[in-house]
């Protein structure tokens, strides 16, 4: 292991010891937030009871169909707006603001038009994450230099030949940008969106566990989803990195 | 003679260029709202109201006295957590960028907590902050703070060495040298995210407002879907998105301005 990942778990545990103490010793009350030892003890005896596992069901389901949707349309729409370029430059500023409406205003009308199940919230992770997608497909396309469409040229190749072997292998790290990002924005819209109204899921959980002022088991569900996502997000983020150093980028 | 003939031609062909592209850009409005226009025909009045209908309403909003308190309230909530945003961000990101060591063991952290589901810890907010204001600003505030961060470090780590050094050469004062080198030569990174962290800290604040608030135009929404007036709450949706995207607009043109300047 490295100094610098040393140096940053000892940063993450002295900021966890750090609140163990502050809770333990009453600065933090116990009606505020609890010690996260015991946040732990509660998320074990959760996941023991399968609690979690009902919540998660439907959370990770959700967000994987937002994801694969996100995914696939955002990549078709970035190539086939990349390949218009007055269509494109005419949708840029719509692509560079589009982050800037806050989205979740939507899902209460989603809520009301299709009622309370899981297309919603699905729909709402998609908005969310699909127009990340086609910013970094279309971004991955720029970049591809014009020698390389020379040399396909050169070899006589045809368009979906040098799509396949010149234009997509060249883009995949950006690609992969946004699949990463695609990800990471799902199960934001997803679990704010189990959140402010839902018929379950993680996000609705820990909502519920807060109407009912049952701090046990909101903190221990607070730290499973932010413990998982982290770990997907970061996995993800590593893998990226090695992509892009491969390409020497 | 033949010179400035081209310089002419050139001018209107730069013209004819840029109104190609605003009637192109025109055109996408009218496809967005022709498609809205769809939705409503097939929906029906009770799910999703019809551009024109939804129009009316917001400006019957707009000049109603009991609309404005709510879009003071959201205003007010934005303002203060973007200026918390920024002076942490600013304060943390000069040092991440300045210190090495720090820089490299936090942009890791920075990273994951940017694309952590944030709206977890709103429970966490509103028990530290109760259910007033002080809770949006704060949960708009640790949406914002973090794209700052980010893009300042970068902003101060990658800022040409020379600056600093003339600014030792020429014997400048700490204060001087942050006032007349660091803060311009890291403006256009600062703008971008502030631009960034401005859409980010709309969106905590505009989701506190949707989750247990009694003011704001989050809360118009909620209230607005418990009465089942959907042109109301399209109206507030649209009033909403037009001032984000328009607040939005400006902030990019001041940063690709900058951004063409350096």
């Amino acid at each position: 292991m490295n100094r610098l990942t040393l140096i940053r778990l000892g940063v993450i545990v002295a900021f966890f010891g750090l609140l163990e103490i502050l809770c333990r010793t009453g600065v933090i009350s116990p009606f505020t937030m609890i010690p996260p030892s015991e946040m732990a003890i509660e998320l074990w005896a959760l996941i023991v009871s399968g609690e979690v596992a009902r919540g998660m069901r439907q959370t990770l389901g959700n967000v994987a169909v937002a994801c694969i949707l996100a995914i696939t349309v955002g990549f078709a729409v970035g190539a086939g707006v990349h390949a218009l370029p007055r269509l494109r430059r005419a949708l840029d500023p719509f692509l560079t603001t589009y982050y800037a409406v806050p989205f979740f205003v939507f899902y209460p009308l989603l809520v009301f038009i299709f009622g309370m199940n899981n297309f919603p919230m699905i729909m709402i992770g998609f908005l969310f994450a699909v127009v990340a997608m086609i910013i970094n497909t279309l971004n991955g396309l720029d970049k591809i230099p014009r020698v390389y469409r020379k040399v396909a040229r050169m070899h006589h190749m045809g368009r979906a030949k040098t799509a396949l072997l010149i234009e997509l292998p060249y883009a995949i790290p950006n690609l992969f940008t946004g699949v990463k990002l695609a990800v990471a924005y799902s199960f934001i819209g997803v679990i704010a969106a189990e959140f402010i109204l839902a018929p379950g899921g993680l996000g609705y959980a820990i909502s519920f566990a807060y109407d009912n002022f049952d701090n046990e088991t909101m903190y221990a569900l607070m730290l499973f989803i932010l413990v998982l996502v982290t770990i997907i997000n970061m996995s993800l983020h590593a893998y990226e990195q090695r992509l892009l150093r491969r390409q020497g980028r | 003679m033949a010179g400035t003939q081209t310089a002419y031609s050139r001018k209107d062909h730069e013209r004819a260029e840029r109104l190609r592209y605003f009637g192109d850009v025109a055109l996408v409005i009218v496809g967005i709202v022709v498609v809205w226009q769809i939705l409503h025909m097939l929906a029906g009045d009770v799910a999703i109201s019809s551009p024109l209908a939804t129009a009316i309403r917001a400006g019957e909003l707009l000049g109603s006295a009991s609309f404005w308190p709510h879009a003071a309230e959201t205003a007010k909530a934005l303002v203060y957590a973007l200026i918390i945003a920024l002076l942490i961000g600013i304060g943390v990101g000069t040092w991440l960028g300045a210190h090495k060591l720090s820089g490299a063991v936090a942009e890791p952290i920075l990273v994951a907590l940017y694309s952590l589901p944030k709206i977890t810890l709103y429970p966490l907010i509103l028990l530290v902050f109760g259910l007033g204001i002080e809770a949006k600003i704060a949960f708009g505030a640790i949406h914002g703070v973090i794209p700052v961060t980010i893009f300042t470090m970068n902003a101060v780590k990658n800022i040409n060495r020379v600056f600093l050094r003339s600014a030792r050469v020429m014997k400048l004062t700490a204060m001087q040298t942050a006032t007349r080198i660091l803060l311009p030569a890291t403006m256009p990174e600062i703008v971008s995210g502030l631009r960034v962290g401005f859409s980010l800290t709309l969106l905590g604040v505009v989701i506190g407002e949707l989750f247990s608030s009694h003011r704001g135009m989050g809360f118009l929404v909620m209230r607005a879907i418990g009465l089942h007036d959907v042109s109301t709450m399209m109206a507030v949706t649209l009033i909403l998105a037009v001032a984000a995207v328009a607040i939005s607009s400006i902030l990019l043109y001041i940063d690709n301005r900058l951004h063409r300047r350096v």
